[in-house]
């Protein structure tokens, strides 16, 4: 358990400072509840679907510029199949915008391999072809989606037999994002090939010693990002109701929920788990600036300011914690 | 010559946390000797040298140069008191060029010139890259450069570890007659003979203590060795009467052969057996074309012509992972080419073995730690640190990356120099090792750096000059005078034989 604890660490102390947060909330806003708790899930829900993307590609050693407009192609993509088609149309719906963020990310990673242009650059200069496809296939924000749909995202769980007062904490949205993100990550971090991303990132020059297809895993996780990005289109349809085609703040959002979340931006270490909470912890910091009626440009700053302490503080106790 | 101390230090601490580094750490440097630090991995040396060069602030202790208490602050102000210090990894920015580097540091050029032409680098060009120039010829320009700014106290850690035999003798020549000039050197090294042969003193470091002064002389040797290892005293020579037991398989088939291994110019026609259960020295100097003849046969490079076997059956890696499917391992010298640093023991002895999974499919818990901890086991590795490989000491990492080829089930082992840098109790630990696994049938071939191991650890010896096999030796011939001659590309001497 010790071992557990000390492993954990920086995961455990993310929990405990959204706590804390969550806490703090209460203090400002004595009537915030399941309702505040409910619209804080689902604003962080693209976000948690940017950052499992962008996370597992640092893992690997790399980074993804592309993620938001990989987001905005996607979401306007099932827009503008689902806009004035069938309810049941949308099932087929589904996978295709998944597979399609599947080989938009897929492409990313071979451009990166084949061309060996560092990733920054490949993925910069892919953010704004995939803006620009996302205005082709939309040049409005417009389209539809499938209602039953909609109501994966919109509204809490409602099991038979356990009380409103219980169920009303447990937003769909959450539910979703975990199940999505589980469904991907569990089997991928016990598989060789989840291994084979930590070690490329750790060291491609070791990781190719030991027989691991290198040029293959990078691909894959660039596949895997793009999967996650797709799925964060996918969510931003549902939740908005139509498709946007200019990429929203979520690309600068992933990297900082990233470095936040424990993950070292060299690569090779981390998780998925700490990032995600680092989401949460991020929207949570903004609501409360809102509540405290703080200038939206002073909020900015405290967030920034936030963020460069929390990790300052995370390497001093590593520290510490190693030298004791 | 004054008597007055150089550089003296008196008990001197640190600690890091609950861990101390050193407990009650002491060294005088007299003008005009060469003073060899010795101590097993982890006794301290390093830290002593950090103190020293000013990189790391001690919690207790003194420290005089010529008399004087004086606190260094930084690696710039022990220059300024006239110490200089060569790492043991190479200082020179990798992206700048000589030159540059040169005016980075202020180095003066004509002087450092003259200086790399005496320690046998005769052309250099000063506008090519660092990056671009091998490990042994920058170890050179780093000591060059040390020199040309004319120390009082010059500190060389691991100097003549990356060195081919001829450069190590030119570095040590150097040495002496700047000794002779009345400058003091500190010269650690894990090389017992080059230490009797070149230094005045030693002082001994054990567990963070200094437990002995002694003067070279006759016989010197063992007392270092004894101080060393302290109660431990080290069972070396235990294994050496294993070996006796392996009989010769010389009427096997091959395990691997070798025939006409060609690269480029670098590798010109290469051809050997390697048997089930022998281990085959490997002896080149520097640059003879072993890198690539290593790089080959780990399926890293592809050759431009002849064939390989393995057990009777031709191969052609196009993938370090052919090479591990055919039973293939490598392991480098340089830890941080075979290990994930930052990750954990376990994760790494098991990447290479899940390497043959498919990719998708779940790594099996359970059986994965029954052979990671088999692997842990046998090799004797200290797990205390076994969430971040980087931890471990030099001697375990390279323990690892022996640990995971057996867990790999690997036939084959490629270790080139894999005790390089390794203080000598570990390095007698991994002897017996690789005997062992050439006692269970693993074939073995070993580059070394160091003449002395062929003795110790191998069955046969192949000498590469200029990308050639210019001479097999069996072991009663295999002794480094004719190991070094046939290094050189000198004919054998017939006379001796």
């Amino acid at each position: 358990m010790t071992q557990f604890a000390h492993r954990q660490g920086w995961v455990l102390g993310l929990f405990v400072l959204f706590a804390l947060l969550l806490a703090g909330t209460w203090a400002i806003q004595p009537d915030y509840g399941a309702g505040g708790v409910g619209s804080l899930v689902r604003a962080a829900l693209p976000y948690a679907f940017a950052v499992a993307a962008q996370t597992i590609v640092v893992i690997g050693g790399g980074i993804d510029l592309s993620i938001a407009s990989m987001m905005a192609l996607t979401s306007v993509t099932a827009a503008r199949l689902m806009g004035g088609a069938s309810e049941e149309f949308a099932i087929l719906v589904v996978p295709l915008v998944l597979l399609l963020g599947l080989l938009l990310g897929a492409i990313n990673g071979i451009l990166i391999v084949i061309t060996r242009v560092p990733d920054i650059i490949v993925t910069l200069a892919m953010l704004f072809v995939w803006q620009g496809v996302a205005l082709l296939v939309l040049e409005s924000p417009g389209g539809g989606a499938a209602e039953w749909l909609r109501a994966l995202v919109i509204g809490t769980l409602s099991i038979p037999g356990v009380p409103e007062a219980i169920t009303q904490w447990i937003p769909k949205a959450l539910i979703l994002v975990l199940v999505c993100l589980g469904i991907v990550w569990i089997p991928l971090h016990r598989s060789r090939l989840g291994l084979s991303i930590y070690a490329i990132g750790s060291s491609s020059l070791a990781a190719f010693r030991s027989g691991v297809g290198v040029a293959r895993t990078k691909i894959t996780s660039y596949a895997v990002a793009g999967l996650f990005a797709g799925m964060g289109g996918l969510v931003l349809t549902l939740s908005t109701g139509i498709g946007a085609p200019i990429p929203g703040p979520y690309l600068l959002a992933s990297v900082a929920a990233v470095v936040l979340g424990g993950v070292t931006l060299g690569g090779g270490k981390g998780g998925l788990i700490g990032p995600i909470v680092a989401v949460f912890i991020l929207r949570l910091v903004r609501s409360d600036l809102t509540l405290l009626a703080v200038d939206p440009n002073v909020a900015t700053i405290i967030e920034g300011t936030i963020m460069v302490i929390v990790v300052m503080l995370g390497a001093f106790i590593a520290m510490r914690s190693r030298a004791s | 010559m004054s008597t007055q101390l150089l550089l003296e230090a008196t008990g001197v601490v640190k600690r890091y946390g609950a861990v101390t580094a050193l407990r009650n750490a002491s060294l005088s440097i007299r003008p005009g000797e060469v003073h060899a630090l010795m101590g097993a991995n982890g006794a301290g040396k390093s830290t002593l040298v950090k103190i020293l060069t000013g990189a790391v602030r001690p919690d207790a202790g003194e420290i005089l140069i010529r008399g004087e208490a004086r606190a260094v602050h930084s690696p710039a102000e022990a220059r300024r008191a006239g110490l200089v210090s060569v790492y043991q990894e190479p200082a020179l920015v990798p992206d700048l060029d000589i030159e540059s580097n040169l005016r980075l540091t202020q180095t003066p050029v004509a002087s450092f010139l003259s200086w790399v032409r005496e320690l046998g680098v005769p052309d250099l060009d000063l506008r090519e890259t660092a990056r671009r120039i091998p490990l042994a010829i920058l170890r050179v320009l780093d000591l060059a450069r040390a020199l040309a700014i004319e120390p009082d106290v010059l500190l060389l850690d691991e100097m003549t570890a990356a060195l081919p035999a001829n450069l190590a003798d030119r570095v040590i020549d150097v040495v002496r007659r700047q000794s002779q000039t009345g400058r003091s050197i500190i010269f650690i090294s894990h090389r017992l003979l080059e230490i009797s042969a070149l230094c005045h003193r030693a002082t001994v470091l054990r567990d963070g203590e200094t437990v002995g002064v002694v003067d070279m002389a006759p016989g010197a040797e063992e007392k270092i060795v004894e101080l060393m290892l302290g109660t431990r005293i080290a069972k070396a020579q235990d294994w050496r009467d294993r070996r006796q037991q392996v009989p010769a398989r010389e009427q096997d088939h091959p395990r691997l052969q070798v025939r006409n291994l060609q690269v480029g110019t670098k590798l010109r026609d290469v051809s050997f057996d390697l048997h089930p259960g022998e281990v085959l020295g490997v002896v080149a100097l520097e640059g003879q074309g072993q890198d690539e003849l290593f790089g080959i046969l780990a399926g890293s490079r592809r050759p431009s012509g002849g064939s390989i076997e393995v057990d009777g059956k031709g191969v052609q890696f196009r993938h370090p992972a052919d090479a591990i499917e055919a039973g293939v391992a490598y392991v480098p010298g340089d830890r941080a080419e075979a290990l994930l640093m930052q990750r954990s023991v376990r994760e790494n002895i098991a990447l290479p073995f899940s390497a043959r999974l498919p990719a998708w499919g779940p790594i099996k818990m359970r059986r994965e730690k029954a052979r990671v901890d088999d692997a842990i086991g046998r090799l004797q590795i200290d797990t205390r640190a076994q969430r971040e490989v980087q931890r471990l000491s030099g001697g375990n990492q390279q323990k690892v990356t022996i640990a995971r080829w057996i867990a790999a089930g690997s036939r084959i082992m490629l270790c080139f120099d894999p005790t390089r840098g390794i203080d000598i109790r570990t390095k007698h630990q991994i002897y017996p090792l690789l005997r062992e696994l050439a006692a269970q049938g693993v074939s073995v071939l070993l580059y070394t750096s160091e003449l002395e191991e062929v003795r110790l650890v191998c069955d046969r010896a192949i000498v590469i000059f200029g990308g050639q096999v210019v001479d097999t030796l069996p072991l009663e011939r295999a002794d480094e005078a004719s190991l070094m001659r046939a290094a050189h590309g000198l004919p054998r001497d017939e006379s001796a034989a």
